[in-house]
């Protein structure tokens, strides 16, 4: 069965975003997420970063500081092996959810 | 990289908010830059950006609850907690920290012991595949072998890749200022090379050393090359005299090498190649072999067997009735400490058990005390997990704190263990130097460090979640809460009581058994002996008459000392550590075929009387009897029961051999002992010296002042005859019997038995007491309820001291079951005492149970003086 949680889709947003990029701060994240949806979805900040720092300690990701084109101090993300990894199996999971979902909503 | 930042971040906490707060500022500050570029007032972009974010404190919050430095520091906060609550009952914690102390002190101690003695006793190359080996004769498994059956043993066997032989003792060394006596090795040319020792300086002994007319040469030591040489590298091709020949140092052994069948010799010197067919029956050696792979001690064994009976039967003269024995080396070097050293590992075990149920009981109180703080936290939300780690923390930090003093104690147990070990028998045990906290007493440390936290978390824990905790809030705790722990502490102190009573016999039966031994019957008069070893000059005493002639100055110069009585000379005197100098021989008249095997001793005329041994039949040697005279001797009782079962011995007639001359037994003396004072009386003669006389002998005085002050004349005395003389070891045969080898095993481990059964006692009490003292506090209602309704103080003291009673009565009966079994298993430690001897079983239990009433009198007494009043208005 799919594992269903919420968290899990935060979880994705972000390893697919960074998968799609080099390096991003937690900012381009939002912005990046919010543009891609067409304003569909929108990232929380006060979930963004607990779930990077989680992400982080569990070698997901990468951290480190840098600067963005305006010249200003940033922490950048980047994608890890296992991260990718990760990000394949929470993909598979969530395709399943709307599956199911899917077919509950179409059942007639 | 990051893992490490953020443990380290755990003592810089402001280092990861720091952290936190500018990535946040700078996500705040890009969104206000993009609204900037939108059109914003820079007012209106900041607040927007803001808003957006929502709570940045709450959130910096959460970002940090993600991070791992956070788990360490709610866990630095718990062991905070958990030091707090112990500085806070400063009673228990000096207590269980004291006993856990206590407890891990002594078995790390032991434990080094152990692993010295059991784990790595031999350092040599693959040392497990090493053997002794030697030949069994009537009179015991482990005697020496001829050089002809060595060279034999070495060409006919299949299952050693290598068999070498050794010899060791004293030799004397001619220096500027005279004869001194060193201590020598003799080993064959690939001995070193089968133990997997090379010289660090120098060559190895190659074949051909070991030649007849090889010229001599001689290994050194490394302590003797520093301490005869100065640790010179231009010693080799140096030469020394030995015993009257002249060697060439070729090297210099390593360091660390030791052998301790031979002990700490100075020199080494290649065993010379022997040929006369007659020397067969010369057995001097000792075999040291190496198992081919795969091969067991016992396969070896049964090789050697059947080898050694062809031999039998080819050499019936020298080798009939001999055997083979085959041993691990390990158990020619640690045989003998073995059994000790695993007693002693059997009662650390036991005080570290009872230490541990003393703590897990003190705290099991505690957890009573505080089951409605852990029933509030699970109202409030505590997980299971969140208390689980907080009791585990406790016993985490109640366990590290105790065993860090223990540690600490145990480096000083070593010390007092290794002072209960005689210096002289120090230098036997090589493997015991530098013993300290190695890396193995670390991780054993470690290991029971790791299961006391476990016990100590585990008891609380099953006490918390054994009654919910909503029962802990609302029953406050009181009136149910003492029945689990009434009977597990019951049972705990049951436990402890009949440890300390088995303790406590081992330690009674052990002293008693010292006590025996050194009472026991020895068949001459040991008080005011004076004894010297010394030895004949090498040069100038070939001839038997001179060696005589000699032996009868060193009396005459002796007996002129003032004080002294009477003087003797004995080859050996009694209470050796082994069972050196055995003879065969036959009786004439009898068919030979079984050769007869006995303890052979050359005394002078007046030994007899001057040791003041018991005449049981016939006579004494006479001073006129020398080599001229018919030969003469006289037997041991054991000798004459066995040899001449329901005859009279005295007239009867011996041999050595078929070539040697008739001999006749003029007298039978009560039973000296000759060996160790446990071993059993072996038959023995003893031939007088003028008819065959000893190169090295022993001078025995009888003296009327202390023997011991008597010695240095003694010696002046008898370097005085000829300065060519080598003296030995001087000694009163008092001091002989008292650091006896056998003596000293039973003395120490008397000692240990003792020095443990008291801190069982002690522990044992202190549980008690604790169980007791529990309980009283649990029935102050019910006493006070009682009191008031109109019960004595009497029948309060007996309500409390029945039930205590019990507990001492059903430990101490069942500690003395356990006792009489565990004390048959150390059988063959006690001497001349039962395991279930009445006295001490009897002692003991009175002992016990005196301590043992007075531990549950003081809680008793608080018991009785329970204000009725008082206890009924505390609800």
């Amino acid at each position: 069965m799919a594992k269903n949680d919420l968290q899990g889709t935060l979880d994705l947003l972000v390893l697919k975003t960074l998968s799609q990029r080099s390096a991003m701060h937690g900012y381009g994240i939002v912005v990046h997420v919010q543009n891609v949806s067409d304003d569909l979805l929108k990232v929380e900040e006060g979930s963004l970063y607990p779930a990077l720092h989680r992400m982080e300690q569990n070698g997901w990701i990468g951290a480190e500081w840098g600067l963005t084109e305006t010249n200003r101090k940033a922490k950048f993300y980047k994608l890890t092996a296992a991260g990718r990894k990760q990000m394949r199996a929470a993909e598979e999971s969530f395709e399943q959810l709307v599956k199911g979902v899917r077919a509950i909503l179409h059942y007639a | 990289m990051s893992l490490i930042r953020r443990i380290l971040n755990l003592f810089s906490r402001s280092g990861l908010n720091d952290d936190i707060e500018a990535e946040l500022r700078s996500h705040v500050e890009m969104r206000t830059e993009q609204n900037l570029q939108w059109g914003m007032s820079e007012r209106e972009a900041r607040h927007d950006a803001l808003v957006r974010f929502g709570n940045v404190t709450a959130t910096k919050e959460r970002v940090i609850g993600a991070d791992a430095a956070l788990v360490f520091e709610s866990i630095w906060a718990d062991v905070r907690y958990a030091c707090r609550g112990l500085v806070k009952s400063p009673g228990f914690a000096a207590t269980a920290v004291v006993v856990l102390a206590l407890g891990v002190g002594v078995s790390v101690a032991i434990f080094a012991f152990a692993d010295a003695v059991l784990i790595k006793p031999v350092p040599y190359f693959q040392p497990s595949r090493l053997v002794g080996l030697y030949e069994s004769i009537a009179l015991g498994p482990r005697y020496h072998l001829s050089y002809l059956d060595y060279v034999d043993w070495k060409r006919e066997n299949h299952t050693l890749s290598a068999l070498e032989a050794f010899d060791g003792g004293p030799v004397a060394l001619t220096t500027a200022g005279g004869v001194e006596q060193v201590d020598g090795g003799v080993i064959t040319a690939g001995f070193l090379r089968t133990l997997g020792v090379s010289p660090i300086l120098g060559r190895d002994f190659h074949e051909g050393d070991d030649g007849v007319n090889a010229p001599g040469i001689v290994l050194l030591s490394y302590g003797g090359w520093q301490k005869r040489f100065g640790g010179r590298r231009d010693v080799l091709g140096e030469t020394v005299m030995l015993d009257g020949t002249e060697r060439t140092i070729v090297g210099v052994l390593p360091k660390d090498f030791y052998f301790s069948p031979i002990g700490p010799a100075d020199f080494w010197s290649p065993m010379r190649v022997q040929t006369s067919a007659d020397s067969r029956g010369e057995h001097g050696i000792t075999g040291l072999g190496r198992l081919r792979d795969g091969v067991k001690v016992e396969t070896a064994a049964a090789d050697f067997a059947s080898i050694e009976a062809q031999l039998a039967k080819q050499y019936p003269d020298s080798d009939g009735g001999r055997g083979a024995t085959v041993l691990p080396f390990s158990e020619i070097v640690v045989g003998k400490v073995r059994p000790l050293i695993l007693l002693l590992l059997c009662a650390a075990a036991l005080l570290l058990l009872i230490a541990c149920v003393n703590v897990a009981s003190l705290l099991l109180v505690r957890t009573e005390g505080r089951q409605r703080e852990f029933a509030l936290r699970g109202a409030l939300g505590a997980s299971r997990g969140r208390v689980v780690r907080q009791v585990v923390i406790e016993a985490v930090s109640l366990v590290a704190t105790g065993s860090a003093a223990g540690l600490a104690a145990s480096y000083g147990f070593m010390q007092l263990l290794l002072r209960l070990i005689p210096l002289n028998v120090q230098v036997e045990m090589p493997y015991l130097h530098g013993i300290g906290l190695s890396a193995h007493v670390l991780w054993f440390a470690m290991a029971v460090g790791v299961l006391m936290s476990g016990l100590l978390s585990v008891t609380p824990l099953a006490r918390i979640f054994g009654g919910t905790m909503r029962a802990g809030l609302t029953e406050g705790g009181r009136s149910a809460a003492g029945t689990v722990w009434r009977h597990l502490g019951a049972n705990l102190v049951v436990l402890e009581l009949c440890t300390a009573v088995v303790l406590l016999v081992g330690a009674g039966l052990l002293g008693k058994s010292f006590y025996k031994l050194l009472h026991t019957e020895i068949g001459m008069e040991p008080d005011h002996l004076a004894m010297l070893r010394m030895r004949t000059p090498t040069v100038g005493y070939e001839r038997e008459t001179l060696k005589v002639a000699l032996e009868r100055r060193v009396m005459a110069e002796v007996g002129r000392l003032p004080g002294v009585k009477g003087v003797a000379t004995a080859q050996l005197v009694p209470v050796s550590s082994g069972s050196w100098g055995s003879t065969t021989f036959e009786v004439v008249g009898r068919p030979s075929h079984t050769t007869k095997e006995a303890t052979n001793r050359v005394v002078s005329a007046n030994y007899f009387s001057v040791i003041e041994a018991r005449l049981k039949r016939g006579r004494y040697f006479a001073e006129s009897e020398d080599a001229s005279k018919p030969l003469v001797t006289i037997v041991n009782e054991t000798f004459a029961k066995k040899f001449f079962v329901g005859e009279d011995a005295v007239g009867k007639v011996i041999r050595f051999d078929a070539s040697s001359p008739p001999i006749e037994i003029v007298g039978v003396v009560d039973d000296i002992r000759e060996g160790a004072l446990d071993a059993a009386i072996v038959p023995a003669v003893y031939t007088p010296m003028a008819q065959g006389p000893s190169g090295s002998f022993f001078v025995v005085a009888r003296t009327a002042r202390d023997p011991e002050e008597m010695l240095p004349e003694l010696r002046a005395a008898v370097q005085g005859v000829d300065r060519g003389i080598l003296t030995l070891d001087a000694l009163s045969m008092g001091y002989r019997i008292h650091h006896s080898s056998s003596a000293y095993l039973h003395l120490s481990s008397a000692w240990l038995a003792g020095g443990f059964a008291a801190m069982a006692l002690l522990l044992g009490v202190v549980g008690l007491y604790g169980v007791v003292a529990y309980s009283v506090s649990q029935r102050t209602r019910e006493i006070g309820v009682r009191m008031a309704l109109g019960a004595q103080k009497s029948s309060v003291y007996r309500l409390i001291l029945k039930e205590a009673g019990m507990l001492v009565g059903v430990g101490i009966g069942a500690g003395l079951t356990c006792a009489v079994g565990a004390a048959s298993l150390m059988g063959n430690m006690l001497y001349g005492t039962a395991p279930w001897d009445v006295g001490t079983l009897v002692g003991v239990a009175a002992v016990l149970g005196a301590a043992a009433m007075m531990a549950s009198y003081l809680p008793a007494r608080r018991a009785a003086s329970v204000n009725p009043v008082e206890a009924l208005r505390a609800e």
